[in-house]
């Protein structure tokens, strides 16, 4: 293989895997807020046993995922240098503002969650948490404005082979950052509802730490619940902005093939290619649908990708499924969580023994969707690297061989496999050790405990 | 002053701040199989960098990425041109940034979790050296900035030399450190570790000076010919005379400490002072293909919007580095990683 399919192997792999543990630490992250609030304001034991639980799962995924992050920040200079040199001016300026702003508040204050319970007050350590949380919501946004600056660059101006910053808030507050950002954080935020979600849902099953389980359950699946309403509308948004500034990009989404009036909306589909090197559509879909969600006219015009040469299309079945396997899972989320509220409503959710395992796989689910996502959105840039502007194939390192990518390529995987290995041992151990049980918890669990196991349906 | 002039001279700050701090946490993790006997002291060991050294490292993030946005040429020689130094830079960061947290979670691997804390924390500490020795010695470059030589050819003696002092600095920095944070029968250890350590380094630097003076003038010349340079020279000798005598002030833990970190600014400033105007001189190829600070700088807003942003949060950073500090101050007890 030659060095640009080895260095765009390796980009993918370790941003796939990088992206793995943004979105739990995240998630978990506003779990140990709302716990640690709890705690701030009741003071007693269970409560605190409950935020240290969330706490252990948050670091041991926060410690994987700062060290996959070092790797990203590498990776452009390393493997992308022509690319580097190209969007320095731009590109740059983010990610040490994330490294400014974001990580030093991150990595201070984990320092006091990590040490600090002995150490500070309970006020100190619960602004502590919120800091842990605001830092990281501020790191996905400066990562965020760097990579929809290379979706829909804005505020610059190409000189000398160079892109040139001209406005910093137009380069900042590109046409993307809106719809990006909170589509992105917000299925972060759901991710991290359902590996709480699922957390609870195992011990309800096992029938242990049930007040613990309960309390969170109801934050994780109302929290989710009105993430997942909001969702179809954050990203009716980011796709109005993909229709007007990557047209290609949306009609590799939706397969639209030709300009059309009138286009298809496609709920599930498989693509078949044809020998002029486009595909056709096989599935259920709403006719007139895209053009009416994307101009509220079912007769508007879409541009399809045959308007560019087959060069500068991205792969359009990739595009295509991940794009519509992320809306299919997302749907089902809601679903999901939607019962599970009404469930718990009617007081009937510990008993229903198969919505609790639906919810233990929505866990790696909801992992799969917001990865396909990120998917959807990187492969139909292509075969731009920054749209519009220069292209993947020559933004790469000209003088990296295919040998120096092999072998790191190799030690990647070979850590990262075990790094995984090791992380979810110690995240499997600590869901199945569970947060502390004090002598406060045990009692308030004997006074309310739900009938025996067996007796239930 | 120009605006490129002025980013130079942060990014240097960035990373003298960088080895001064995640400096003394790397040196402790080097020393750390050889100088904690049993379980307490190694517990204390860790616990003594464990709330600092991640915010430590961010010195280094928040560096590599000023560099990115303000000196974009030379971000993207060094990183693909050093490509595989580099990535055994990460690689250790990766296995280091893990190793503290998988340890206390995960008692059935504990050997593996040492040895990754151990490699990752000597593995940058020796080639980030040997990477400078390279960037003060100049590399041969094309015309678009593309390093052309062998990856052998970076693992010259010059830079090998400076590779081995800076290690041997950041292991007396990282022995001060832990003189400062432990007591007992570890403390006294530490201490006499810390003692070698520092006169085998200062062996050491006086030959990485008399090479740098014999086989790199341009870098001695601009040192000696700028009143700058000498006042980082008479800053290096303050610091190391202050040290000495602290060596033999069985109290002089923490004033041996400041005293390290008072050389380390001191060579850093040295080193600086010896590349400029040049970022990353050429060598072997025309002196048209350097790097200089001109040549390889970001536009004018670029480097005026990051200016502003390092002018307002760089002081909150140090306001809040500076609680922690405060907060986990003094003595590290064996229980203080039970967290």
């Amino acid at each position: 293989m030659d060095a640009l399919t080895l260095a765009r192997i390796q980009f993918a792999f370790t941003v796939g895997y990088h992206f793995i543990f943004v979105p739990i630490s995240i998630g978990v992250g506003m779990m140990v807020v709302l716990s640690e609030r709890r705690y701030y304001k009741s003071g007693i034991p269970a409560d605190r046993a409950a935020s240290n639980f969330w706490i252990k799962l948050f670091t041991a995924t926060f410690a994987i995922g700062v060290a996959t992050g070092i790797t990203m920040e590498f990776a452009f200079g390393t493997n992308w240098a022509n690319y580097s040199r190209f969007v320095g001016n731009i590109f740059g300026a983010p990610l040490a503002a994330e490294g400014l702003i974001a990580f030093f508040l991150e990595s201070t204050f984990l320092g006091i969650l990590l040490f600090g319970r002995k150490k500070v007050s309970k006020g100190f350590y619960y602004v502590s948490a919120w800091l842990v949380w605001i830092g990281s919501l501020l790191s996905a946004l400066w990562i965020l404005i760097a990579n929809s600056w290379m979706q829909t660059p804005a505020g610059y101006k190409v000189e000398n082979g160079k892109a040139i910053l001209t406005s910093f808030w137009g380069a900042a507050l590109n046409p993307s950052i809106g719809p990006r950002y909170f589509h992105t954080v917000a299925a972060a935020l759901l991710t991290g509802c359902f590996v709480a979600a699922g957390v609870c849902a195992y011990y309800m099953l096992k029938k242990r730490h049930l007040q613990f389980a309960r309390q969170a359950l109801i934050w994780a699946s109302s929290v989710g619940l009105v993430i997942a309403i909001a969702m179809p509308f954050l990203g009716h948004w980011g796709a109005l902005v993909v229709a007007e500034h990557q047209p290609v990009k949306m009609a590799a989404f939706e397969n639209v093939t030709d300009t059309q009036d009138g286009a298809t909306l496609w709920l599930v589909g498989w693509l078949s290619k044809e020998s002029d090197g486009t595909y056709d559509t096989h599935g259920i879909g709403i006719p007139n649908g895209l053009s009416l969600i994307l101009h509220l006219n079912p007769d508007a015009k879409v541009t399809g990708y045959t308007d560019v040469p087959q060069a500068d299309r991205p792969p359009i079945p990739a595009t295509f499924q991940s794009y519509h396997l992320m809306i299919a899972l997302g749907m089902f989320f809601g679903l999901v969580l939607l019962v599970t509220v009404l469930m718990h409503i009617l007081k009937r959710l510990e008993n229903a023994r198969w919505l609790l395992w639906v919810l233990i796989a929505c866990t790696p689910l909801s992992l799969l969707a917001i990865n396909l996502g990120w998917m959807s959105a990187e492969v139909g840039r292509q075969p731009w690297v920054v749209q519009g502007l220069m292209r993947t194939s020559d933004g790469v390192s000209p003088l990296v061989s295919s040998g120096q990518i092999w072998t790191t390529l190799g030690l990647f995987g070979l850590i990262y496999l075990v790094l995984f290995v090791a992380w979810l041992r110690i995240f499997v151990g600590i869901i199945k050790k569970g947060p502390e049980d004090t002598v406060e918890m045990l009692e308030a669990e004997k006074g309310i405990a739900p009938a025996p196991a067996g007796a239930g349906r | 002053m120009t605006l490129a002039n002025i980013w130079f001279v942060l990014v240097a700050v960035l990373l003298t701040v960088y080895v001064i701090l995640d400096g003394f946490d790397l040196g402790a993790g080097v020393l750390y199989p050889f100088i904690a006997k049993g379980e307490d002291e190694k517990s204390v060991v860790r616990a003594a960098i464990g709330p600092f050294w991640d915010g430590n490292e961010v010195w280094l993030l928040t560096g590599a990425g000023a560099i990115f946005a303000a000196f974009p040429m030379v971000y993207a020689m060094t990183f693909s041109g050093f490509y595989l130094a580099i990535m055994l830079v990460l690689f250790g960061l990766i296995i280091r940034a893990v190793s503290l947290e998988f340890r206390h979670r995960d008692g059935n691997w504990k050997a593996v979790w040492d040895g990754a804390f151990f490699l990752g924390s000597l593995v940058p500490a020796l080639l980030v050296g040997v990477a400078l020795g390279n960037v003060i010695r100049g590399v041969p470059m094309d015309a678009q900035g593309n390093y052309i030589g062998t990856f052998w050819q970076l693992l010259n003696p010059y830079s090998l030399l400076v590779g081995v002092t800076g290690l041997c600095l950041l292991v007396q920095h990282g022995a001060a450190w832990l003189s400062v944070k432990s007591e007992g029968e570890l403390h006294d250890r530490v201490w006499r570790y810390r003692k070698v350590s520092f006169w085998i380094c200062a062996v050491l630097a006086v030959a990485t000076s008399l090479a740098t003076i014999l086989t790199v003038s341009r870098a001695s010349d601009n040192v000696f010919g700028s009143v700058v340079g000498w006042l980082f020279l008479v800053v290096f000798l303050v610091g190391v005379l202050y040290t000495i005598r602290q060596l033999f002030n069985a109290n002089g833990a923490l004033r041996s400490f400041v005293g390290s970190a008072v050389i380390i600014i001191g060579l850093a400033g040295i080193a600086a002072v010896g590349n400029f105007p040049d970022m990353v001189p050429a060598r072997g190829t025309p002196a048209a293909t350097s790097l200089t600070v001109t040549r390889a700088a970001s536009g004018h807003l670029t480097l005026l919007v990051m200016l502003i942003l390092a002018v307002v949060f760089v002081p909150v950073v140090l306001v809040y580095t500076a609680l922690i500090y405060k907060t986990f101050w003094g003595k590290t007890k064996a229980g203080d990683a039970d967290y």
